[in-house]
């Protein structure tokens, strides 16, 4: 007698009998909304889903249904929750968080031949003394780096312009990668510079120790160099051609770019970003200043308001889309970061926009004169008067400064998962606090979301980045996905499966 | 398409015996205890030593030594070279081929028993004690000459084996290390933590499990296996062998019950199984359950090309690495030949006349022999 067959209602679910998984919404626009689940898994559905949900109303053998079960929105009886999977998965979108604190910045100097527009700690002086960090200040530095349990550590040298302190790098390096050597850790170094000052013999340093170059170059010269005052107005032609012989001599690959939105940029995003396409940069990060702290009149004439700069994003995203349609390949290093967080299962080494704050337990800061700071914000604050955000000293043990209550205090007040305003948030899987920055600007380490310029920036990119998704046009989402997977467009689809 | 069984009749031996075929026109081989002699003459004194006889004469038990286990009066020995492992079986005479060097589809057959009953099965399980396989094969692997550079353990679904399933295991991790081993399974026992840990001490080095997904959802999936709870056990089994950094290639098979959310599906394996380290989609063969079940399943892949080379754009823009298999290229959109295998067995690998004026028909994957009732209406010369 051979077995029969049975039928899909024997594996089907009783009609409207199902259990809601934790989600959150939005509306996106007037026919849509949006639906993002614990592991950032979304849904763009018609107006009215979520409400359909809630009661009850959705029909269990309809297509929707599916969908919601298969993203982890609901369960029903038919079938376990599968929540190990959905554990899984969150657990992977957290990775940011295993190993501690990975990215150590040491500022070797205050000193600087720049007086750029929008830098509140650099100084024009010939006292080496007074700003230059001490070589028993690294190595204590190092002491309390190679005790972050992280496997892979980032040394970042910043400034002030390091290059003038450049004997501290080359007395740092080897005894780093001693140290990364017999932790069994895997080190990367960075020098951010104005490469101004970078002569051969620097930047054949930096190719033998491997080292990776991150400069500034904030659009053609008209901008940059009103931006980047030095003697003799001469910044872009000397970023221009440091970029040059440091990718000649270090390789194209090691050497990036970082660009500064000042008021004098909001009206040019296309030169800007057809600036970085000239000098051949396959990234370019439209990137907002952060201008707390600064005198009322100079705020007036660099700083702008959060619609303005996202007129400024929105137009120079599209433009750098429609380069990628047009087969030049950049990505924008913000839409990438926040894009991987939405498309992919994977989580973002990007420190500044997690869950909790990467102030401290992802960055860490040692000051040229020994005092240690949750975020390059927290020392720029310092040096300010506003010392709150000094984590301690490099005299101090690490317990002290990595497990003290300073440290505690901005985790507690920046996991988004309790913050008011954050914990319904549509988008809060996608999103982070930034404790030093309501501070600044609200006196208050968790802020209040509904004034704050940092929410409200990344509500419209995410939303923007959203409506863009919504559209389903296979070409976009190559183009998306060859900036997460930093590819070029055309190789992203047509690669043989193996 | 190539014979892989024939039949004579046996005697001198009362279990199943597993043995290297060696011809008699080339000479002495060296390691006769491990070969069983294809002769043309009545087995005599001269074949003792040998693990077994073959031969095309019909004889009488007293011509040949007691000693001798052989089967006579068989038929069709063409297709057998020195150097094939075969089976011999007492009662049926049967030999079915377990090996042959030259192939690179070699399979071992672990059961015909399953734990599912899906709707397109082309090897429809038999539920009965087969427990003499796990010797079989246990044999085959010590006796492969040379190391084969692949093969597959298939079934039924190996995993029923249990303990017996970790000795194969063992014996393809101890004797042929080198070997890329694809065991086929449905997945569901991995949900078993005791059953993987298991599992993980016995694997071999170079291992890849191949576990079918056929929906994002258990209601599809488990009706098309035809078993409750089989999809949370799957998804909960590749987890738990995700963890041990097991190799698994996820498997779909292409029909009415899978298109239609194909892009989901594409999704879903990104999302929970991003860690699979290919993903292939499978042209029906119809054969098996697939025949009586038709009605259900049938879609000409010619109508499925848009939701095919979705699905392959959307894990492969992703950077996942997929594959079409069992597909012939006049039905698949051209951006899509990159992802295209020659996936067909070589022993049942077929192609239709029209194919004979076709310019990529050595580069085009064929047809399954064992599939011919029913193909696409579009298939055509390029």
């Amino acid at each position: 007698m051979p077995r029969k067959f049975q039928t899909p209602e024997a594996f089907g679910t009783a009609p409207h009998s199902y259990h809601l998984l934790p989600f959150r919404f939005c509306r996106l626009n007037q026919e849509q909304e949006i639906l993002v689940n614990e592991a950032g898994e979304y849904l763009i559905a018609a107006s009215g889903t979520v409400r359909s949900i809630v009661r009850r109303e959705i029909e269990t053998g309809s297509d929707l249904f599916r969908s919601l079960r298969a993203r982890h929105f609901l369960y029903d009886d038919q079938s376990s929750p599968l929540l190990d999977a959905l554990a899984t998965k969150y657990r992977t979108k957290r990775g940011f968080l295993e190993g501690f604190t990975r990215l150590h910045i040491f500022v070797i100097t205050l000193r600087c031949e720049h007086s750029c527009v929008y830098c509140q700690v650099s100084r024009q002086t010939p006292d080496r003394h007074r700003y230059d960090m001490t070589r028993e200040t690294a190595d204590r530095a190092l002491d309390l780096m190679f005790c972050s349990p992280a496997r892979g550590l980032t040394l970042e040298f910043q400034g002030g312009e390091p290059l003038l302190n450049f004997d501290l790098i080359k007395y740092t390096v080897p005894r780093a990668k001693e140290r990364a050597e017999k932790a069994g850790k895997h080190l990367n170094i960075v020098i951010t510079t104005n490469l101004a000052l970078a002569t051969d013999e620097i930047l054949r340093f930096c190719r033998d120790e491997e080292i990776d170059l991150s400069t500034s170059l904030d659009g053609p010269a008209f901008i940059h160099n009103a931006n980047r005052p030095r003697p003799s107005a001469n910044s872009h032609e000397l970023t221009v051609k440091g970029i040059e012989r440091a990718r000649d001599i270090v390789g194209h690959d090691h050497v990036s770019a970082l660009m500064t939105t000042t008021r004098l940029s909001l009206s040019h995003p296309k030169e800007i970003i057809d600036e970085y396409v000239r000098l051949g940069f396959g990234s370019i990060f439209l990137r907002p200043i952060s201008p707390y702290g600064f005198a009322v009149r100079t705020l007036s004439r660099i700083g702008y308001d959060v619609p303005a700069f996202l007129e400024f994003y929105k137009t120079g995203l599209d433009y750098i889309i429609r380069l990628n349609r047009q087969g030049t390949d950049l990505s924008e290093a913000y839409a990438k970061i926040l894009l991987t967080k939405i498309l992919t299962p994977f989580p973002t080494p990007f420190v500044d926009l997690q869950s909790p704050a990467g102030a401290g337990i992802s960055v860490v800061v040692y000051n040229y004169e020994g005092d240690v700071y949750a975020s390059d914000e927290s020392r720029m604050l310092a040096e300010m008067g506003e010392k709150t955000f000094r984590l301690g000293n490099v005299s101090d043990d690490y317990q002290t400064i990595f497990g003290g209550d300073r440290i505690r205090s901005l985790v507690e007040s920046s996991i988004v998962e309790s913050t008011p305003g954050c914990t319904d948030c549509a988008f809060q899987t996608y999103c982070g606090g930034d404790p030093v920055f309501h501070y600044a600007t609200q006196g208050d380490l968790m802020g209040h979301r509904p004034t704050s310029a940092f929410c409200r920036r990344n509500m419209e990119i995410i939303r923007h980045l959203f409506s863009l998704l919504a559209c389903e046009d296979a070409e976009l989402y190559r183009v998306f996905f060859a900036w997460i997977r930093e590819r070029r467009v055309r190789d992203v689809y047509l690669e043989p499966g193996l | 398409m190539i014979e892989l069984s024939t039949h004579g009749r046996g005697f001198n031996f009362a279990k199943p015996i597993v043995a290297r075929i060696w011809r008699e026109a080339d000479g002495n081989p060296t390691d006769r205890g491990e070969c069983v002699l294809l002769t043309d003459r009545v087995p005599n004194a001269w074949g003792v030593g040998y693990r077994a006889v073959l031969t095309t004469r019909t004889v009488e038990a007293y011509e040949v030594p007691r000693t001798l286990p052989c089967i006579h009066s068989v038929r069709q020995l063409s297709h057998l070279n020195s150097g094939d492992l075969v089976v011999m079986r007492p009662r049926s005479g049967h030999i079915r081929t377990l090996f042959r060097p030259d192939s690179n589809y070699n399979a071992l057959l672990a059961t015909e028993r399953c734990n599912s009953f899906c709707l397109m099965c082309s090897q429809p399980p038999i539920d009965r004690d087969d427990s003499e396989l796990v010797d079989i094969n246990l044999e085959a692997i010590r006796l492969m000459v040379p190391t084969p550079s692949s093969l597959v353990i298939t079934g039924g679904e190996p995993t029923l084996l249990g303990d017996d399933l970790f000795r194969i295991l063992r014996e393809l991790r101890d004797r042929l290390p080198s070997t890329d081993v694809h065991m086929l399974t449905n997945g569901r026992r991995f949900a078993w933590p005791d059953f993987t840990d298991a599992f993980n001490e016995s694997r071999p080095p170079r291992l890849t499990l191949g576990i079918p997904v056929y929906a994002d959802n258990a209601s599809e999936h488990d009706y098309i296996v035809q078993a409750r709870g089989a999809f949370d056990q799957t998804i909960q089994g590749l987890h738990r062998l995700a963890r041990y950094g097991q190799p698994v290639e996820i498997r779909v098979v292409l029909h009415a019950l899978t298109v239609p959310r194909l892009t989901h599906l594409a999704e879903y394996i990104y999302r929970n199984l991003s860690f699979a380290s290919h993903v292939a989609f499978m042209g029906l063969e119809v054969t098996g359950f697939a025949k009586p079940n038709l009605n259900k399943l049938w879609v000409d892949p010619y109508d499925y090309r848009n939701e095919i080379a979705a699905a392959v754009e959307h894990l492969a823009v992703r950077g996942m690495k997929v594959s079409i298999y069992n597909h012939q290229l006049c039905l698949l959109d051209r951006t899509l030949w990159a992802f295209a295998r020659k996936s067909i067995s070589d022993w049942k690998n077929v192609y239709l006349e029209c194919c004979d004026s076709c310019q990529v028909r050595s580069e085009c994957g064929g047809f399954f022999e064992t599939g011919l009732s029913r193909v696409s209406s579009r298939v055509k010369p390029l």
